[in-house]
């Protein structure tokens, strides 16, 4: 069977659980009694563990499954959850993600697992004698955890019947994997399933011999359930004994046990205590984004219609007709506000990722770092989010590696022994903004200039005249590192250039404070989303620009008297400062002439700290529009980052100011 | 089975004017054919490179073929078309003097193409097909988009300036 038209949903999914079982192994670190976590992680194991044997990725099968028997034996109590399990667990989702990550990359998923599922095999038989093998299937099933007892305690309440029905299949039977298959079809079609014997797992792999037991809870009578399964072929015998709920307190011990799905049953039964904390379960619905992309070209396809028309009712001037277009104006306006709404993220996606990095790095480092997130609801444009990663990540191993000191310093230093990173986002306005908050030594001022004036960054003589913010802004200079000993975490500053480049080509900026002994702080602003633009249509000969409003310091009339020559170079002094002149035209090789003026219009524009002034023909309006990409066959045409269409459906090239100044 | 080999033996073949020649490029590789249309200019290309166009509401490159292949650029008539194809996902409109007919090419018919057909390097061709009266040029669009070499050509055009 070709199985790759569901590998985008394998991957999807697959992200998915490994993002739950990270965050529930988080969880787990700090209440490693909770049971309802391990079922968690178990659940998640258990359908990573269905999907890839299914497609066929035979290493992640076996290592969930691994990982499975462990979480069995901590939800049978016959081990408790210490560091070891929870390293040996982080590290075979390690493997996990890493084996995913090649099967996204068109890889095979392979790898040598054999180590991990070792070492998980040893946590697993360590404590516990009775090993997963060992099944003996039980006329009354197996043992039933607290739990499982008072979900048939309570369904009892609710008038529904648990039974035990042991299934003998026909010794000719030939895939008894699939009559399994079917029979729990048929069995979860009338029924709950509490528990199995032997696990459903081990039913799956054909490890039993002709028998079986399930535990469940249902509706119908013994006769009814009897006769549905029966109906399946080479079912051999149907036993279906009623449980008394009294007497599963003294069923003996028997083997490993399985839970299938009892997330249903508990909301049904603890529902008022559940539902208080958990978050409404709006319904959604996967699309993918090249549909949400075609959508948005028909709406702008649209858009641009809606210009048209409003156009041609001006020029006819009917009341009537301005009055419907109108409407349209409205509606096109509020499409395009829940169009745009729909690709927005939670960053949560983003930063979901970190408490398991910075509790590996703490550990590395013997560092005791107490990690903070907040305003992970904040939503994002998806063209965003995928850019952010990076970014994030480096900037959070700068403050775990440089920000916190070591425990012993802390205590010193009269803070307490655990340091504090927090990562907070919120929304104002049109922006978003990110901050990463560390309560370490601070910045050393004093250090950062040395290195700077060691790296040619600053000359000596300026130096002190330097307020603090400029110095930390030295930081993000390319080549900086002001760590003593480089780690091979990083090294403070050390790639923070590319941190800033990265934000700066998201339209973002980003800035820092610090105080020393109290912590810095590195605050990032970015735009909501990088589909939609507003920027600046300035014409120059024929032709028209525009330049994003991100760009621009300010635009000027100047008279041409005040244009001055440096090095054989235009130059203006604008606010004191000598900026460099370019005519735009000269610059993009525009054919045509324009009017004499006795005065330049100028865009002042900037990218980091230097500025450019361009000399355009005129300034025509500012306005918001879709960033639309050049393709792949112009992909680096110098001093343009893409494209958009106007109202009047031409299209209009979008300056890349970055590449005007050197 | 009949099938298959129809298609095995045959392919269809969109066929334009350039010059006083007539060119082919497979349908599969062919997306639409466009009546002429304002085109905005991206600077600092190669001069085969017209510019963009909004094509419902996709921003897509057109280069002129007769520039392409070197041969004389001409004014643009009622006949002139845009042909949009895409290779290697790459979707780009190439300017032609007219675009007018679908026909089947039996892959029999197909022979190397000599060294320079019509002023056209053999290189961006895949063969030159004979069909009764007719002598029908296949263009191997890889070459011609090849974006490397574009990428080649501009460099040397801003060394040259």
């Amino acid at each position: 069977m070709d199985m790759n038209q569901y590998l985008d949903v394998f991957v999807e999914e697959s992200r998915e659980h490994l993002q739950a079982i990270n965050e529930h192994m988080m969880k787990l670190e700090n209440s490693p009694t909770d049971l309802s976590i391990i079922n968690d992680i178990f659940r998640s194991a258990h359908t990573l563990k269905g999907m890839s044997a299914t497609m066929g990725y035979e290493d992640l099968a076996s290592l969930t499954h691994q990982m499975e028997n462990v979480l069995d034996a901590i939800r049978q109590e016959k081990i408790t959850v210490k560091d070891m399990t929870v390293d040996a667990l982080f590290e075979s989702v390690d493997h996990l993600e890493a084996m995913v990550e090649s099967i996204i990359a068109g890889g095979d998923g392979k790898r040598d697992v054999s180590e991990i599922v070792g070492n998980l095999n040893h946590i697993e038989t360590g404590k516990a004698d009775t090993t997963i093998d060992n099944h003996q299937p039980s006329q009354m099933g197996g043992e039933l955890d607290e739990f499982q007892r008072s979900i048939l305690q309570q369904s009892v309440e609710q008038g529904l019947q648990p039974f035990s029905v042991t299934v003998e299949l026909e010794k000719s039977c030939m895939l008894k994997a699939v009559r399994v298959y079917m029979i729990f079809e048929v069995i979860e079609q009338i029924s709950e399933v509490i528990q199995s014997t032997p696990s459903v797992s081990d039913l799956e792999e054909e490890k039993f011999e002709q028998s079986f037991t399930v535990t469940l809870i249902s509706e119908s009578k013994a006769n009814e359930i009897k006769d549905k399964i029966s109906n399946v072929s080479e079912v051999d015998n149907v036993s279906v004994t009623p449980i008394e709920v009294g007497q599963l307190s003294n069923v003996e011990s028997a083997a490993a046990i399985e839970v299938e799905q009892p997330e249903m049953k508990k909301k049904e039964t603890d529902a008022p205590k559940e539902n208080t904390n958990k978050p409404v379960n709006n319904k959604t619905m996967r699309v993918n984004i090249s549909r949400l992309d075609a959508l948005m070209n028909l709406f702008e396809e649209l858009v641009i219609d809606r210009g048209r028309l409003e156009a041609l009712a001006k020029d006819i001037d009917n009341s009537s007709l301005t009055d419907t277009v109108e409407h349209i104006t409205r509606l096109t306006g509020d499409l395009q506000d829940s169009l745009l709404t729909m690709r927005m993220v939670p960053i949560d996606q983003v930063f979901n990722r970190f408490p398991r990095m910075i509790r590996s790095l703490s550990k590395e480092l013997g560092k005791k770092i107490n990690f903070t997130i907040t305003g992970g609801e904040t939503e994002l444009d998806r063209t965003v989010i995928d850019e952010i990663g990076d970014p994030l990540v480096h900037l959070l191993r700068n403050s775990v590696d440089h920000g916190i000191e070591m425990p012993e310093k802390r205590v010193k230093a009269e803070k307490p022994e655990e340091g504090t990173i927090s990562l907070t986002a919120y929304h104002s306005g049109n922006h978003i903004y990110i901050e990463i908050e560390d309560d370490g030594g601070g910045i050393n001022r004093e250090k950062v200039l040395e290195k700077a004036i060691e790296n040619n960054i600053v000359k000596e003589s300026m130096a002190d005249g330097m307020e603090d913010h400029e110095v930390y802004q030295l930081l993000f200079a390319s080549g900086f590192s002001t760590a003593d000993t480089v780690s091979d975490i990083s090294g403070r500053g050390v790639g923070l250039d590319v941190v800033k480049s990265k934000i700066e080509s998201l339209g973002g900026s980003i800035s820092v404070t610090s105080k020393t002994g109290e912590g810095s702080k590195f605050a990032i602003e970015l735009p909501l989303t990088l589909s939609i633009l507003s920027v600046m249509l300035i014409t120059t000969g024929s032709e028209t620009y525009a330049i994003p409003l991100s760009n621009i310091v300010e635009s000027i009339m100047i008279p041409k008297s005040e244009v001055l020559k440096a090095h054989n170079q235009l130059v203006i002094d604008f606010r004191g400062r000598v900026v460099p002149l370019l005519s735009l035209k000269e610059v993009l090789g525009v054919e045509g002439t324009s009017k004499e003026k006795d005065q330049y219009s100028i865009v002042v524009v900037r990218k980091g700290d230097q500025m450019a002034a361009l000399i355009v023909d005129d300034f025509i309006s500012q306005q918001e529009v879709v960033l639309k990409p050049l393709g792949d066959y112009l992909a680096n045409v110098f001093a343009i980052s893409g494209a958009t269409i106007l109202g009047d459906g031409k299209v209009s090239l979008i300056l890349d100011c970055n590449d005007l100044i050197k | 089975m009949s099938e298959l080999k129809t298609v095995e033996t045959e392919m269809k073949a969109i066929v334009f004017q350039l010059m006083d020649e007539e060119y082919g490029v497979d349908v599969h590789q062919v997306r639409s054919i466009e009546r002429m249309q304002e085109i905005t200019r991206v600077p600092r290309t190669p001069s085969f490179v017209k510019g963009v166009i909004n094509l419902r509401g996709i921003v897509t490159p057109v280069i002129d073929l007769r520039s392409r292949f070197d041969l004389e650029e001409s004014e643009h008539t009622e006949e002139t078309r845009i042909i949009i194809v895409n290779a290697n996902d790459i979707e780009v409109g190439m300017i032609v003097d007219a675009a007018n007919d679908v026909i089947d090419v039996p892959v029999n018919a197909v022979e190397q193409a000599p060294k320079v057909v019509g002023g056209v390097d053999a290189e961006y061709l895949d063969g030159v097909a004979k069909l009764e009266k007719r002598l029908l040029i296949l263009l191997n669009l890889e070459k011609v988009l090849n974006p490397e070499e574009m990428d080649s050509l501009r460099n040397f055009k801003e060394q040259s300036e």
